[in-house]
């Protein structure tokens, strides 16, 4: 038998990155009695949050600053379509938060009077972002998850892997999850459920996301009946380095870093004059894509790309501002920034849409809640601005963690296990869809090589009809293919053979969202830019993008975005 | 990517049917940019999906992807193809227990790291409305170096004596406790120390300096355990000189 006897705990959370390590410490201190089972497919210090560098927002200093200034920036920057009562909400709980991680002990760089300090970020009209030097994800995450361990009642399940949710009687009432040490499927029951498993940049083939970054919980959400939203718009960064992808931080240009194509030109004087390398992502990912279509950019091995000029910031600030930009440099392309600039290109970023919650994490599902990347509240809407998902981690992490406590204190959904046969099943599943031996059958990574270059064919920073329907198409028959695979591994123990193909899975569940709300979006808006529909459609599109899973691919409907105080006014910088 | 070719000797074992670890060699092809995990997951897209290793950042952040590279800690996706003359050897990380191929339980490692306290415990308690607890640049860099450690466990896998006694601390979870303890913010060393100096602390430490030179991150464990080592001397003899009651 492959399944092992079932665990009970209060809340069961999914993920141990910002966002869910954030849920669980909320949640045991919400009630004194109550238990959380925070199970991640990696050890939680090793979620992609680790990778953040650049810093996150709040207003914790409010000489120049007021949460109305934020508000506004956000809500500009989403191109109109964040949630206006939520980003406002936002704004408010942010300081409270990144203050929170100042007590337990997160390293945030300082000023020589000791106090925090901020720096200026894309799309912030000022300097609102706290940061830890160049590595404020790798310090929040490390902060967190040393305070975690503080807490008896977080019980780890590290090395598990989520493949499902359990659904019964119209509420969630745990998960099942493969043991990677043993192999063995293992259902976790709680009386209420919380999904932090981030985004899914991995659909994409150029990506600054880890492979972990696959789109998991969007996935179980969406095959358990609860709609994604908005999950067309993806955010590209301008910089990210040529061949592997990595990351440059928006911080280098936040302490003065310059773009330049190969003529020497600040070309963003012709996109963005007012804000120039402090533009919004998409509008700046949009630029270097011009510049290289107009033949202005370089070529090189990994194609074409532009340069990021810090050599004039000087030896000392880099080391002191931006050290880990020095590092991946020196190391993945062997430039070194005090010296020479760095050739870098737009690449996949992040997922600004995700599982529909509300304000307080929760779905529509009975006892399930849903935070950080994963979740789209929204307060990114079309563009998020740089430095506000670490804090949304935060801030929406608190609140799903508090919120999914008072449902449990509350009842919660039945604590009667839900049928056996519900694991049973699970584990037939994946025997039936994984474990197949198909005679020349396809590899799996043949597939998701193929779904990657799909996507950015045909959903990259500019889209249009066509090419959006060629890749839709490809999803289609990826799909059917999908029946066909073959995995190498049948061992139990620590099988990544088989997680690697639940990934793909997932993915293309994800892909195929993508693409049809991209379809469907017949209008430009942030970081979504059809060539054959230029410009934005407020008449039409001030809207949600609801995708519900159907047998036939993703059913689509409409939401208004909520407008409060800001009316959408032309997106200029 | 080139046809330059390599080749790579990885250890595989399989727990459900190995009752030894062996190895097998594959042949990659690379080019300036390959990194050792790079070979791995073209190993296990193409060739033999059987493979097993832990990785997730690729930028040499999150810690997952040590190995030893022809005998060398290393996180194999920051090690590239082109630093090496011959044939390469992969191995998982020394001194751990194998779980499959290159994967190691790092269970004990999990377990030390909690046990040094590894939390800000403040001097004095101040709520969170009062506003951030002040540090001075200087203050910050007094443990900076400390705070930067990723948890891979290269130093563990170069430790001598964590090779012999794995009671030992070893060094990342002093390193950890280090940090702590130099925080300004923080008032805890005396109750940190109880783990810290004690058998299987600090000295247990022969001062073979191993750690420091593989760690990835400049994070200086050696140091870290020296410096605690001090600390401690300097606590007993205050103890030893502060006036005590006499028995009657
Ligand atoms: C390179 C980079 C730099 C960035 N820089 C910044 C920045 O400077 N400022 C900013 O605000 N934002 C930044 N971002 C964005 C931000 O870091 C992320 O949006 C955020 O960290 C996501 O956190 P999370 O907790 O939602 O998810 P993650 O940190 O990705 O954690 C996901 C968790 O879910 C678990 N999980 C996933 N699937 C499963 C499953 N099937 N079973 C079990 N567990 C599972 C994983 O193990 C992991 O623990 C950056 C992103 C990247 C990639
Ligand atoms: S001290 Fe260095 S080598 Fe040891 S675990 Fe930390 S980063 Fe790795
Ligand atoms: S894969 Fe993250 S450190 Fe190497």
């Amino acid at each position: 038998m492959s399944l092992t006897d079932p665990v009970v705990h209060d809340i069961v959370l999914v993920g141990g990155g910002g966002a869910g390590i954030r849920a669980a410490i909320a949640a045991v201190e919400a009630d004194p009695k109550l238990t959380v089972a925070m199970v991640s497919k990696v050890y939680p210090m090793r979620s992609h949050t680790v990778s953040a560098e650049g810093g996150a927002a709040g207003v914790v200093k409010t000489e120049n600053d007021s949460f109305d200034l934020h508000a506004f920036d956000t809500i500009k920057g989403s191109d109109f379509i964040s949630d206006q009562d939520a980003v406002e909400a936002f704004v408010k709980e942010a300081p409270r938060e990144l203050l929170q991680l100042e007590h337990w002990g997160c390293p945030w760089s300082r000023d020589p009077d000791g106090r925090v300090a901020t720096r200026t970020f894309g799309g912030m009209s000022t300097p609102r972002t706290l940061f830890a030097a160049d590595k404020t994800g790798f310090h929040m995450l490390h902060a967190l998850f040393q305070t975690s361990l503080k807490y008896d009642r977080i019980v780890r399940y590290d090395e598990q892997f989520v493949t499902s949710l359990i659904v019964h009687d119209g509420a969630v009432r745990g998960v099942t999850a493969i043991d990677l040490h043993s192999g063995k499927l293992l259902p976790i029951y709680g009386r209420a459920v919380i999904i932090c498993t981030g985004g899914a940049g991995k659909v994409f083939p150029f990506t600054t996301n880890a492979s972990i970054k696959t789109g998991d919980g969007m996935a179980m959400a969406y095959r358990a009946g609860v709609p994604l939203k908005d999950m067309e718009f993806v955010q590209y960064h301008p910089t990210g380095l040529p061949g592997t992808g990595i990351l440059i931080t928006e911080a280098s240009r936040a302490e003065g870093g310059y773009l330049f194509n190969k003529e020497g030109d600040r070309f963003l004087s012709n996109y963005v004059p007012t804000k120039m390398e402090l533009g919004p992502r998409d509008l700046l990912s949009r630029a270097i894509i011009e510049e290289m279509e107009a033949g202005r950019a370089f070529e090189g091995k990994h194609g074409q790309y532009v340069h990021l000029d810090l050599t004039h910031l000087g030896e000392k600030k880099i080391n002191e501002r931006l050290p880990f930009v020095r590092e991946l440099a020196t190391k993945y392309v062997g430039i070194d920034p005090v010296k020479q600039p760095i050739p870098i290109r737009p690449v996949v970023h992040y997922c600004m849409g995700g599982i529909d919650t509300d304000i307080n994490g929760a779905t529509p599902l009975r006892g399930l809640y849903a935070a950080g990347e994963v979740a789209c509240v929204s307060i990114n809407g079309a563009n998020r601005l740089g430095s506000n998902s670490l804090t949304e981690c935060l801030v929406f992490g608190a609140w799903a963690g508090k919120h999914a406590a008072q449902y449990v204190r509350q009842g919660g959904s039945d604590s009667s296990p839900a049928p056996e046969s519900i694991a049973r099943d699970e584990w037939a599943r994946i025997e039936r869809t994984y474990l197949q031996d198909h005679k020349n059958g396809e590899r799996i990574a043949t597939i998701r090589h193929e779904m990657q270059d799909a996507m950015e064919k045909g959903c990259g920073v500019y889209r249009n009809g066509e090419t959006i329907q060629a890749a839709r198409d490809k999803l289609l028959t990826l799909r059917e293919r999908y029946g066909r695979i073959s995995i190498d591994d049948r061992n139990r123990v620590f099988n990544t053979d088989l997680t690697a193909a639940i990934e793909l899975d997932f993915m293309l569940d994800i892909a195929l969202a993508m693409a049809e709300g991209a379809l469907r979006r017949t209008e430009s808006r942030g970081a979504h830019q059809r060539r054959d529909h230029k410009g934005r459609n407020d008449q039409q599109f001030l809207t949600h993008t609801i995708a519900h899973r159907t047998e036939d691919g993703p059913r689509l409907e409409y939401r208004p975005a909520t407008i409060t105080r800001w009316q959408p006014e032309e997106r200029k910088y | 990517m080139s046809d330059k070719m390599k080749k790579l000797t990885v250890t595989r074992y399989n727990p459900e049917t190995d009752s030894a670890p062996r190895t097998q060699t594959y042949e990659v092809p690379y080019d300036d940019d390959t990194v050792v995990l790079d070979a791995l997951n073209h190993i296990k897209d193409q060739q033999d999906g059987t493979l097993t290793y832990r990785w997730s950042c690729r930028m040499g952040v999150c810690g997952s992807c040590g190995m030893n590279v022809n005998g060398v800690p290393k996180l194999t996706c920051a090690t590239f193809l082109r630093d090496f003359e011959g044939d390469i050897t992969v191995e998982p990380l020394a001194n751990f227990p194998i779980m499959r191929d290159l994967v190691v339980n790092m269970s004990d490692f999990m377990e030390k790291l909690k046990r040094v306290k590894p939390w800000l415990i403040p001097k004095e308690e101040k709520s969170i409305d009062e506003g951030e607890y002040l540090q001075t640049p200087r203050q910050l860099e007094a443990y900076r170096q400390f705070s930067m450690c990723i948890n891979c466990m290269l130093c563990y896998a170069a430790c001598p004596v964590y090779g012999k006694h794995q009671d030992f601390l070893g060094p990342a979870a002093i390193a950890l406790g280090h940090r702590y303890n130099e925080d300004s913010r923080d008032g805890a060393r005396a109750e940190r120390n109880k783990i810290i100096g004690s058998g299987e602390g600090v000295w247990e430490c022969t001062f073979v300096g191993e750690c420091s030179e593989v760690c990835p991150k400049h994070v200086d464990p050696a140091a870290a355990i020296q410096r605690e080592k001090l600390a401690n001397v300097l606590d007993k003899i205050k103890s030893f000189i502060l006036p005590r009651g006499s028995s009657r």
